[in-house]
């Protein structure tokens, strides 16, 4: 094990840094906001909605990622009408692409976490904010999201770790964030372990504070959890 | 096009088919190595040992923690080297190399094992205890209340979790492809690679993909129901 | 715990799919990588079974080594650090002989030789630009390679160029074109695929293996400018082995020198290029 040069590479692998948080909070982010409109959705009593909601659901919770990131980099990048589209001036790049890609997949796994809080909200809950005179969409911004937010945070934890592991896939379509970086070097140097163990320890490191911070949201949504001083 | 698809000379259907076999082979055998991990990690994490407790955190922790490609890239580089120095510790002298199966299934399995671990121990402990106690109070023995009561339960009660695995290992099965080995997601790639339809090729994977999950969802199902079998509902 | 580590040994005993021969010993079997993705050097066909000039060559010269040849695929970007790790014997996948690369493995003699070239999108403005007045750019001979380059910097100014992570076309790109975007795939094929719609200016590669990518589509994409050769381009692809193995490059000259002498080098070449790539020493 050459702990010099493991040492020397960190300074490097870290530049990629940057790429992997924009990745990581960029997917998160419009995930979560597709995944509230898909879980929408499925719950809006309009089937051909419903069923479309969920086939969108089913295709990207039941094939890997690796394959969805080629569909959309390499096999829409195949056809001439995108290509002359508005939106290729985005799917040209890889980062957007990534983010893409990133993105339907993470909001198919939340859209699923979050429906299932939803309901599991005690429709008595709903049935006492109705009869206080709450309309249906003010009962369920005030009553039913922030019930079901609470809900969802310890699943929606899981999907977090997958996500900022999930982002290492981007360094297959030439993205230099940690991994692609790790992989550059290691066609330089040839060091494959020491240089995949400290990329491996950055991931890590991301996802111990992802933990925590998941941790410190429940503990603020959940006061009446805690133990009375 | 759709020729590239079919089983002629000039299709790439046979190799597809080849390589939707080989998933399913690594996928299965990893699934089946990770519930013996993930057993043994269960227990680790359950025993009174300290040190079992930390040895089965830090396994879990580390697993769930780095991105599966590094996972798999490190025991692919790795791996051998382990097996010979464990094999020359036993006198057997040369190199031992792991093919790349093998390695797609440890790596994959050792995955998979982190999860069930989970899993496994909390259907563990969602198995009342007053049930064991009972079987105690017949005179069982500790091995006949492993195999009575102990099992079945905990198997009940993780069929879910690990139908929830089973698909997370299934799909990390595509990533094996960085080791050359003849799956799936490798055959895709390099005949997207060498006839420029990349659509056409990934999509079909997909398709394939979703045939999997769908037809292993239907199985899971059927598993939950009989093992339900005995268990009143309200 | 003894009783553990004794029943995971026994585990990993029963895995071992095979035990490579050590140095010392007489070699029977020699397991040589390919990536399978570079034709016409090396390819995959649709059975699954790695073809191209390499696979028939390197079957030519276990031949004459007495030895039997299992061919194994390997993908290129870890093709060095498998080979260090005894996963195989021998590397036949079109890699050059380069200082770099002699620091980590050692290399037979050459078998055979190729310029670097780029390719572009027909009709892009590149097609003209990168005309740059020469056949042919020795890079030994920085006297009159010096301007081709400094002309080439400008024509790419603000462009990007994909290239095979870990080759020489990504040192060049390194070493004279610092300043022009390089996006590295992990096959040739990609690089092409993204250079056909669009998503980088140009691709460098060896020569044959980029013809291929252009023939691929026909009228799409255009060789452009001079060929490369010397320098970081090197003096040829030869036979990657392992540091320990000194009696297997032994037998990979000779049987090299034998394949170049009476022809075979330059008949397979014919067959699978259309022209010789025997090394010009």
């Amino acid at each position: 094990m050459n702990w010099q040069l493991m040492w020397d590479s960190l300074p490097r692998m870290l530049g990629g840094l940057t790429l992997t948080l924009q990745l990581i909070v960029g997917s998160l982010a419009l995930g979560a906001l597709v995944a509230f409109g898909v879980a929408l959705l499925r719950l809006s009593g309009n089937r051909v909605v419903e069923t479309l909601a969920a086939a969108y659901v089913f295709v990207f919770r039941g094939t890997p990622l690796l394959v969805q990131i080629f569909l959309v980099y390499y096999g829409l990048g195949q056809f001439e009408f995108i290509r002359d589209s508005i939106l290729w001036p985005f799917l040209r790049e890889p980062y957007w692409c990534a983010i893409l890609a990133l993105t339907l997949n993470t909001g198919a796994y939340t859209s699923e976490v979050l429906r299932g809080a939803i309901l599991s909200v005690p429709q008595g809950q709903v049935e006492a904010a109705r009869a206080c005179g709450m309309s249906r969409a003010l009962a369920f911004r005030r009553i039913v999201l922030p019930v079901a937010i609470r809900q969802m945070l310890p699943a929606y934890g899981n999907e977090v770790i997958l996500m900022v592991k999930a982002t290492s896939l981007a360094s297959t379509i030439t993205l230099m964030e940690v991994t692609g970086i790790a992989r550059r070097m290691i066609a330089q140097t040839f060091a494959v372990f020491e240089l995949f163990i400290v990329a491996g320890a950055i991931y890590l490191v991301l996802n111990f504070i992802a933990t925590r911070l998941i941790k410190f949201a429940e503990w603020r949504l959940t006061p009446y959890l805690r133990a009375r001083a | 096009m759709l020729e590239l698809l079919s089983f002629g000379p000039n299709g790439w259907g046979g190799q597809l088919l080849m390589g939707t076999a080989m998933t399913v082979a690594v996928a299965v055998s990893a699934f089946a190595f990770g519930i013996l991990v993930g057993s043994l990690g269960a227990s680790a994490k359950l025993s009174h040992s300290l040190a079992l407790n930390v040895v089965a955190d830090v396994y879990t922790t580390i697993v769930r923690g780095i991105p599966e490609l590094l996972v798999i890239y490190l025991l692919f580089f790795g791996g051998s080297g382990v097996a010979t120095s464990i094999a020359s510790a036993f006198g057997y002298d040369g190199r031992v190399d792991l093919n790349a199966f093998t390695i797609g299934v440890l790596a994959v399995g050792l995955i998979s094992g982190a999860y069930s671990t989970e899993v496994i121990r909390g259907a563990v402990q969602s198995v009342p205890f007053g049930q064991i106690e009972a079987a105690r109070a017949c005179g069982m023995s500790r091995w006949l209340i492993l195999r009575r009561v102990l099992v079945p339960q905990t198997l009940r009660f993780a069929l879910p979790g690990l139908g929830n695995v089973w698909q997370l290992t299934l799909k990390d099965t595509a990533l094996v492809s960085v080791t050359a080995l003849a799956e799936l997601m490798r055959i895709t790639h390099l005949a997207a690679g060498a006839t420029r339809q990349p659509f056409l090729f990934y999509s079909t994977a997909a398709v394939l993909y979703l045939m999997l999950t769908t037809i292993s969802t239907a199985l899971f199902n059927r598993a939950e129901i009989s093992a339900n079998r005995g268990v009143r509902r309200a | 715990m003894k009783k553990i580590v004794s029943v995971l040994a026994l585990g990993a005993m029963m895995a071992v799919a095979a035990a490579g021969a050590a140095g010392a010993k007489e070699w029977k079997t020699v397991r040589i990588a390919s990536e399978g993705a570079y034709p016409p050097w090396n390819a995959t066909d649709t059975s699954g079974k790695l073809t191209g000039f390499e696979v028939d060559l390197g079957n030519d010269l276990c031949k004459r080594m007495k030895v039997t040849c299992e061919f194994v695929a390997q993908d290129w970007d870890g093709i060095i650090p498998a080979l260090q790790q005894g996963k195989y014997d021998a590397i036949m996948s079109a890699m050059t002989i380069t200082d770099e690369r002699k620091k980590v493995i050692d290399f037979s003699v050459p078998y055979g030789t190729e310029p670097s070239v780029f390719a572009v999108v027909t009709g892009s403005p590149l097609a003209k630009a990168l005309n740059l007045g020469a056949d042919r750019v020795d890079l030994n001979d920085q006297g009159k390679a010096k301007p081709v380059l400094d002309k080439l910097a400008e024509a790419l100014k603000g462009k990007s160029v994909g290239v095979q992570v870990s080759t020489i076309q990504a040192d060049f790109m390194d070493k004279h074109l610092p300043k022009v975007t390089m996006r590295t795939y992990d096959k040739i094929d990609n690089a092409g695929i993204d250079l056909g719609s669009g998503r980088v200016d140009a691709m460098l590669g060896d020569r044959s293996v980029v013809e291929a990518v252009v023939k691929a589509t026909p009228d799409k994409m255009v060789i452009v400018g001079p060929n490369f050769i010397g320098g970081v381009i090197g003096e040829g692809m030869g036979v990657g082995l392992r540091k320990d193995t000194a009696d297997l490059k032994a037998m990979f000259d000779k049987a090299i020198g034998e394949a170049l002498k009476d022809g075979t080098v330059k008949k397979l070449s014919t067959q699978h290029f259309g022209y010789d790539i025997s090394p010009t020493k």
